[in-house]
This record gives C-alpha cells, sequence and structure tokens, in this order.
C-alpha cells in the first residue's frame, strides 16, 4: 500500500498547490516533498524488514485488457524512488532564491512530475509503466514551456516531439510482447513476469524487433548519441529546477528502463545487439566530453557532461554483467545528487555576476571561499575522484564494459579523464586566477542555496567513503536480474 | 430499430413545426427526443431480435446499437453547442429538419444488412448535408463548400454504385450476409473484385481518406462552424459503422485484394493530412486535416480484419474523437466568433478565460493520444489491432506522423497558454456552452481511465 501512497501523496499535494495563492506556495511545496522522502525513508525501513506485501499493490484495472495496477519495490527501484523523494525537497529549496510567476501552479507541476516519476520506477505492469512514463512528460514541458528562457517554444516542442515519438515506438513494442503474452492459456497480460517469459519466447528476429522499438526510448530520454540534439537546448533553456528535474530524476527512466524493462526481456538480441548500442553510447561519451571541453556557457558544459556520464551509465548497463549494471545503478544515484548541485551553481553564478560565460569570470575564490570550497567537492564528485561517490559508480561500470570488451572499456575509460579536462578548465577558469572585470563582486550565499550544496557535499563524501547501503540494496537485486537473463 | 423511428418522426415534426408555430418549442422536444432514441436503444441492447424487418433489409444488432448510441450521444452534445445557430437563423424549422434527417441516415448506415439500404443511408445523409454546407447562403465560401460538396459526393455515390452492381452481378444478391458466404465458398469473376475496390473507393471518399481527400479542407472551412462540427463527428462516424460493416463482415473473406489497396490509402492518408495540418495558419482547416489522420487511423482497425477487438476499437475511436471534435469546435466557434479563425485567436486564451482553455487543452491532449486521455486508448486499441496483421509497417508511419500530429495540436495550447493577446477582455462564454465542455471533459478523462465500459460493450 505504502508504494502506492508514494505515488497518491505528490499528487494530492499538488492539486492543494495549485489552490494555494502568492509565495507561500514554495514553502508548502517544500514541506510536502519533505514528508514525502520521509513516506519513502519508511518504505527502506519496511523494505529492510522485509514486509514485502506492505509495499506492493496488485489490483486489476482494464480487465479485458489484462490491464493491472500493480506496483512493488525491489532494491533498484527503491534507490530510484529515494533518489527522487531525496532531490525533489532539494530542487523546491534551490529555488527558494528565484521568484517565478505563479508560483503554485511551478510547484504545483514539479509535485506532479514527482508522482509520475515514482509511479516510473515502481510500476510492475507494462501498460502502467507506459502511462506513467508519458504522464511525467506533460508537467516537464510546461514548466520548461512557461518559465524557461529564451526561444523557448521551439525548443520545448522539440524536446517535447523527440521524446514522443520515442514512446510511440516503445508502446509498439510492449504490445508486440503483450500480444505475445499467454500463447498457451490465451489469457492476455501485461505483468511484468508474463512480458519477460513472453520476450523470452521470441525468436532472434523478434527479439531484434523489441530491442529497438523499446531502446529508441530510452536512447532518447537519456539521451544516447546521436539522439542527443534536444538535450543541451532543452537543458539551458529550461528554468534551472526544470532542468534539475530532467538531469536530475528524469533522465534516470531511460537508464532504469534498460535495467528493468528491456535487459531482462531480450536477451538473444542483446547479445547480438548489445554491442552496437554500446557503440553508440562510447561515441557519446567521447563527443559530448570534447563538446563540453570548448563550451563557454557553464550550463550548457554540463548538460554535455551529463550526456558523456549517462552514455558510461548505459554502456555499463548494456554490457549486462554484474559490475556493470551495479555500477550503473550506484552511478544514477551519484549523477543524480552532482548534477542538481552543479547546475545549482551555474544557477549562482547566474544571479550573482549575471553571466555563466566561464571566459568572463574568474577569481571568484577569493571573494568568497565558503563557495569555492563547495563547489571544489562537487566537482570532484563529478570527475569521480577516489572518495567521493562519483568514483563508486564509475568505477564498477568501466570494470563492467572492460568485461564486455576490453576496446570499449579502454575507449569509455576516455570519460574520466576527458571529464577531468573539462571540469578543472572551467573551475579554474571560473573560481581561480583573477577577476576578468571590476564590476563583478560575489557576495555571500543565501541560506537556502548554501543549504543545499551543503547537503549535496555531504552526500558526495558520505557515500564516497561509505557506499555500502546503496550496493546493499542494488547487489542482490541486480544478481536476482541477471539471473533471470541466463 | 425504435431509436431510428423517433428520429426520423423528430425530422417530420420539425417540418411541420413551420405551418402549425411550435418553432419555439422545437428545441427542447428534440433534445428530449433523441435522449428518448438513446434510451430507446439501450432497451434493445443485448435483446436479440429474431424477426428482421423489412425483408432484412436492416438489422439493429449490438454493433448497430453501439454504433447509433455513439451517433446520437454525439448529436445531443451537438444540438447544445449549436443552439446559437438555431436561434439566429430565419428557417430554423428547415435546418432541424435537415440535421435529423441527415442523423436518420447515419443511423441506417449504422445498421444496413443490404446494400441498397447502404445507398439509401448515404444518400438520406449525404443530401441535407450537401444543403447545410450552404446554409450561410450570403457567404461566398459557404456556397462554394455546399457546391464542392455536392459534385465530389455524387461522384462517390456513383462508384459507390457501379461497385454494387458488379456485386451484384457476381454473387447475385445485395445481401451482405449472403454476399459473405458466397464469396466464402467459391471462386469469384474478376469483376467482382473490381467492385469491391470501387466500394473501397466510393467508401473512401466519404470518409475523406487520401488521396480522396481533397474536397475535404475547402468544405470543413466554407461550411458554418457548427455543421463543420457535424460533419466531422456524427457523419464521420456513421461512415465509419458503414465501411466496417461492409468490409469487416461483408468482404472479410477476400482481404488479400483490398488489404494492400487500403494500407497505402492509410499510409497516404496518414502523411499528407498531418503534414499539410502542420502547416495550416487557420484553426478551423487544422482540425479539417486532423479528422483525415483520425480517419486514418480507424481504417487501420477494418484492415486487421481478424483481430478480435477491431470492431471494438472502431467503437472507441468513433466516440473519443466524436467528443474530443465537439470540445475544440464549442471553443473554436466561441473563440473565432469576430470570424478569425486562426491560431492566433487562441492567443492568451488561457488568461482570458483559464476554465475554456482547461477544457480545449485536454480535448488537444485527447486528439493528440496523451494519457490518460481517451484519445490515448482510442490509439492504443488501434495499435493493439494492426500488429496482428500483416501490415505492421503502417505502425511506424502511424508513429511518425502521431508526432506530427502533437505538433499541431500542441500549437493551439502554446497559443493558448504562452502567446500574449491584443486583447485582454475576457471570452464570453454562453453557459451552455460552458458546460458542454464541462461534460467532454469529463467524458474524455472518464473513459480514458475506464476504457472497460466501452470496449466490453461488444
Amino acid at each position: 500500500m505504502l508504494t502506492g501512497f508514494l505515488i497518491l501523496f505528490p499528487l494530492i499535494a499538488a492539486l492543494i498547490l495549485f489552490f494555494i495563492k502568492g509565495e507561500g506556495a514554495k514553502k508548502v511545496a517544500l514541506i510536502f516533498s519533505a514528508v514525502e522522502f520521509g513516506f519513502a525513508l519508511m518504505a527502506y525501513v519496511w523494505f529492510r524488514n522485509n514486509t514485502m506485501d506492505a509495499l506492493t499493490i496488485n489490483c486489476n484495472w482494464v480487465q479485458s485488457l489484462g490491464i493491472k495496477f500493480a506496483v512493488g519495490l525491489d532494491g533498484i527501484s527503491l534507490l530510484m524512488v529515494l533518489l527522487t523523494t531525496f532531490l525533489v525537497p532539494l530542487i523546491i529549496l534551490s529555488s527558494f532564491q528565484t521568484t517565478y510567476d505563479k508560483p503554485n501552479s511551478f510547484y504545483g507541476l514539479i509535485l506532479l512530475m514527482q508522482s509520475a516519476l515514482i509511479g516510473v520506477f515502481v510500476a510492475n505492469d507494462g501498460f502502467l509503466f507506459y502511462v506513467f512514463w508519458e504522464l511525467a512528460l506533460i508537467p516537464i514541458y510546461f514548466i520548461c514551456l512557461l518559465w524557461g528562457g529564451e526561444n523557448r517554444a521551439k525548443i520545448t516542442f522539440k524536446f517535447f516531439v523527440y521524446t514522443l515519438f520515442g514512446s510511440l515506438f516503445m508502446l509498439i513494442g510492449l504490445i508486440f510482447l503483450y500480444n505475445h503474452t499467454g500463447l498457451d492459456t490465451g489469457i492476455k497480460s501485461w505483468a511484468i513476469n508474463d512480458l519477460y517469459a513472453a520476450g523470452r519466447s521470441l525468436t532472434e528476429s523478434q527479439q531484434t524487433f523489441v530491442f529497438w522499438t523499446i531502446f529508441i526510448a530510452f536512447a532518447i530520454k537519456m539521451p544516447i548519441f546521436p539522439l542527443h540534439t534536444w538535450q543541451p537546448d532543452t537543458y539551458v533553456t529550461a528554468p534551472t529546477q526544470g532542468t534539475m528535474m530532467l538531469s536530475g530524476i528524469m533522465l534516470k527512466m531511460g537508464t532504469f528502463g534498460l535495467i528493468k524493462w528491456l535487459l531482462p526481456v531480450v536477451p538473444l538480441a542483446l547479445e547480438k545487439w548489445g554491442g552496437v548500442a554500446i557503440g553508440f553510447a562510447v561515441v557519446g561519451i567521447i563527443y559530448a566530453s570534447c563538446i563540453a571541453i570548448v563550451q563557454k556557457d557553464y550550463k550548457r558544459l554540463i548538460a554535455y557532461s551529463s550526456i558523456a556520464h549517462v552514455g558510461l551509465i548505459a554502456a555499463g548497463i548494456l554490457s549486462a554483467n554484474q559490475q556493470g549494471v551495479q555500477g550503473g545503478v550506484i552511478q544514477m544515484m551519484s549523477h543524480g545528487i552532482n548534477v542538481v548541485g552543479l547546475f545549482l551553481i551555474a544557477d549562482i553564478l547566474m544571479r550573482h555576476t549575471g553571466t555563466r560565460d566561464i571566459t568572463k569570470l574568474g577569481g571568484i575564490r577569493s571573494m568568497n571561499g565558503q563557495f569555492g570550497v563547495l563547489f571544489l567537492i562537487i566537482m570532484l564528485g563529478a570527475v569521480a575522484l577516489p572518495l567521493t561517490n562519483g568514483f563508486v559508480g564509475e568505477f564498477l561500470l568501466i570494470n563492467g564494459v572492460f568485461q564486455f570488451s576490453a576496446w570499449m572499456g579502454a575507449l569509455a575509460a576516455l570519460t574520466i579523464i576527458l571529464g577531468a579536462v573539462y571540469m578543472l578548465r572551467s573551475y579554474q577558469a571560473i573560481m581561480l586566477g583573477e577577476k576578468k572585470s571590476n564590476e563583478v563582486t560575489f557576495g555571500s550565499l543565501a541560506d537556502t542555496d548554501k543549504a543545499v550544496l551543503i547537503i549535496v557535499c555531504i552526500a558526495v563524501v558520505a557515500f564516497g567513503v561509505y557506499p555500502k547501503p546503496l550496493n546493499d540494496l542494488a547487489e542482490p537485486a541486480v544478481k536476482a536480474l541477471l539471473m533471470n537473463l541466463k | 430499430m425504435k431509436g431510428l423511428f423517433i428520429i426520423s418522426g423528430l425530422g417530420v415534426l420539425a417540418m411541420l413545426a413551420e405551418i402549425f408555430k411550435f418553432k419555439r418549442a422545437l428545441y427542447p422536444i428534440v433534445l428530449i427526443g433523441i435522449l428518448a432514441a438513446f434510451v430507446a436503444n439501450f432497451m434493445e441492447f443485448n435483446n436479440n431480435m429474431s424477426i428482421e424487418p423489412f425483408n432484412n433489409m436492416i438489422r439493429f444488432d449490438n454493433i448497430a446499437l453501439a454504433f447509433s448510441s455513439v451517433i446520437l450521444i454525439t448529436a445531443f452534445l451537438w444540438f447544445i453547442l449549436s443552439n446559437d445557430y438555431f436561434n439566429s437563423e430565419t428557417s430554423l424549422a428547415d435546418h432541424f429538419s435537415l440535421v435529423l434527417f441527415a442523423i436518420t441516415g447515419a443511423l441506417m448506415l449504422t445498421a444496413y444488412s443490404n446494400m441498397t439500404t447502404l445507398f439509401l443511408g448515404i444518400e438520406i445523409l449525404s443530401i441535407p448535408l450537401y444543403v447545410l454546407a450552404a446554409s450561410k447562403k450570403d457567404d461566398i465560401k459557404s456556397n462554394e463548400a455546399g457546391f464542392k460538396y455536392l459534385i465530389m459526393g455524387s461522384f462517390a455515390s456513383a462508384f459507390l454504385l457501379f461497385g454494387i452492381a458488379l456485386i451484384y452481378g457476381a454473387t447475385g444478391t445485395f445481401d451482405v450476409l449472403l454476399i459473405r458466404a458466397k464469396i466464402n465458398t467459391g471462386t469469384m469473376p474478376m469483376f467482382m473484385y473490381a467492385g469491391v475496390i470501387m466500394m473501397l473507393v466510393a467508401m473512401c471518399f466519404k470518409v475523406s481518406a487520401a488521396p480522396f481527400h481533397f474536397w475535404a479542407p475547402d468544405v470543413y472551412e466554407g461550411s458554418p462552424t457548427v455543421i463543420t462540427a457535424l460533419m466531422s463527428t456524427i457523419v464521420k462516424t456513421a461512415a465509419f459503422a458503414a465501411f466496417m460493416r461492409l468490409f469487416l463482415i461483408g468482404f472479410g473473406g477476400i482481404s488479400d485484394t483490398w488489404g494492400m489497396v487500403l494500407a497505402c490509402i492509410i499510409a497516404l492518408s496518414l502523411i499528407i493530412s498531418n503534414v499539410t495540418a502542420a502547416a495550416q495558419t487557420s484553426v478551423k482547416r487544422m482540425l479539417a486535416y486532423s479528422s483525415i489522420s483520425h480517419a486514418a487511423f480507424m481504417l487501420m482497425a477494418i484492415l486487421a480484419v481478424h483481430a478480435k477487438f477491431s470492431v471494438s476499437s472502431i467503437l472507441y475511436y468513433t466516440l473519443a474523437y466524436s467528443i474530443g471534435s465537439i470540445a475544440s469546435f464549442t471553443v473554436l466557434y466561441n473563440v473565432s466568433k469576430d470570424g478569425d479563425e486562426t491560431f492566433d485567436s487562441f492567443n492568451g486564451l488561457a488568461k482570458r478565460n483559464p476554465m475554456i482553455a482547461l477544457g480545449m487543452l485536454i480535448s488537444m491532449l485527447s486528439l493528440a493520444g496523451i494519457p490518460v486521455t481517451a484519445g490515448f486508448f482510442a490509439k492504443y486499441f488501434i495499435f493493439t489491432t494492426l500488429i496482428t496483421s500483416p501490415y505492421k509497417w503502417l505502425l511506424i508511419v502511424a508513429v511518425l506522423t502521431s508526432c506530427v500530429g502533437a505538433y499541431y495540436y500542441f500549437k493551439v495550447v502554446i497559443a493558448m497558454y504562452f502567446k500574449k493577446s491584443d486583447k485582454h477582455e475576457p471570452v464570453a462564454f454562453e453557459m451552455s456552452h460552458a458546460m458542454l465542455l464541462a461534460i467532454t471533459a469529463a467524458l474524455t478523462i472518464l473513459l480514458g481511465l475506464m476504457p472497460d465500459f466501452i470496449v466490453g460493450m461488444l
């Protein structure tokens, strides 16, 4: 029941928010999202105590078509739910220094999106998964459209059509699977285990069809080269909080989908085409890293770095071994946390100095040492220095890809070097050296910004030093999943 | 069956209204009559008639009753939408009777079991529409629409008749079920297949599938908005019920011969309609092209002859599409009262009237096929039926064009919520139209949450 409640609570909260007028909305939204995080922690405790019955729901929705409202948690989806519920309060808190027009709708949409995202992560029914997948798109579309920057109508539209295009392909793949369920009993079903069984009963060429139709949807969402062209513009144009939702959480829908809705379904196709897909991911890593190196706009730089990171996650997951998938899960957590921190930093720079152009910035550390330290920690997390959270995931990921193919592993490992180049270079340009213009002053940080950055920094260090809680959740779930593959 | 009698009776009554001077009472009488017809329909459901009236000419089985019900629901909503139209027109009784006779034809089309009834139904449906399309007498565009519709419609009818004649020549019967039996038992002469293709062409004319769609945008644009709404909902539903009965039941056995032709027609309709719709500046024309695209979607279910759900998926689609269309035409009608039918006329509607914008948003989401609206399930059912057929490649075309579809539906949304308008005064909306929008929005969401209710009917 609790899982259903996790979906329902933000939905109700969003509906309440739509009726709250004025600036109070952001505080109410923060309280609601914090409470939601509390519920997620409760789910974590219950999960550890093995009270699984209390966490699953399985009731009929459209009986004649075998569609059920089936939700439940395993280690991987629980981690995703924890990530979502942890990030949303941070994202809301990070917006306290910005005044948005019609705050009630803005925060309402964020909570609405949270509800759909949690639905995606906990769905155990293919159809339900698709519905939540699509529902998550609508709020973010409006967030980007109504509160975005220049040229938003056109850019947001590209994003929308891109993802809709992918989703519809996924729908076809899922319907194809659905039509192959219950061939012996005659009862068709959307339940995840029936879809798994149906997928494995297919011939190799049929599996290939399913693999590519579903993969396109996930590849667009993440995004993987060459389907990434919507991403940099959308990230830059969206309001900071929208970008955080997109990169911190929504991107994980794609990687999560790979793990739960693609790997176990089409083992034969994966064996045949997995290498090609990894190839795309690896090309994306190098391509995006190289572009990131020459970016001047800091927000755009992070956007490209996000393509590189997610490419590595996808490559690790597609290599379909214990290290790769487990590393993918852990890196999804780390990347989510780090990227929210980085986008907040970009936002702070913009607010304090009026520009994100790294060639125009410089010497900020001497003006605000505290900011310098916090920025440094988060940046090192993104670079994946040992003892930061980024390291644990990336190490496992590269290990996983290496097991799949030494060449791919070597190429994927370039991400660490290239990542260090663009991250350190931009840090150097922004924070160190001389002040570029006398007009730029950088006062002390606002309390809310500071709070968010400190929480992110604590998470970066804590999970870097002690990743055991994450591993404990991810490992058995990934093992069970890979057992299924064989 | 009783529903058909009630509606045709209402038509006759409407003609008498002018003579006996109860024009004022006509509007409520018609609304009540439609409700009564709906209830009568409902009572007959699952109540298999052993005697088939008029020597097997017409047969109200469950499928026919279900489609008639969709038509009657839509008709009821349509009459609420068009109360203005009936208030302002001078020749009020004529308009009432014309519309009612068109609906009579539509009901006949859902239930025919004989080719002659099919032809009669189509003519009864079409002839009033030719007049209604031209009913803005002093508007040159409206006259053009009526004239064009007449010419093209007659052309299609000729095709239909020729096809019927050829099929009669081959099988010796007009009865759909007997034709089916004949087809299944033995080989047919070549000209029989020619007849089938001719009927296919004629029906494609009627549902405005490409490349026989050229009349549709001009007719839709030129006709008064409420008549356009009538054409794109009730007429479409009826034409599809007829199309389906003919090809699923009558010619289902020889689907190999017409399947590929239909598949090409569908692909062509999808591409042409969506690409052209995306380039429109007038919302009314956009809706006209979008109706061609929806027609192509429904044709896909006909293509999947042997699928279990193909009839119920068409039923669901017609209902979802009719409701979405009525809602969007209601908003369009009110927004474009000053004659401006472009996307710009929707600018800033969210500020000028938030509730109406919300209603329009829901109908646009439904037409674009976004969950959890009725339009999403409609598309979903079509996909599930088509994937069992040999024409899987059409799905790819359908997906690609659906994305284009999202583009032009969202153009309206963007205009409403995003663009600034130079007009600031709130858009006046009649109470009845606001109620209508509330009903359609609620139905759209409800159908999306409980699609079982409709699909489980058949």
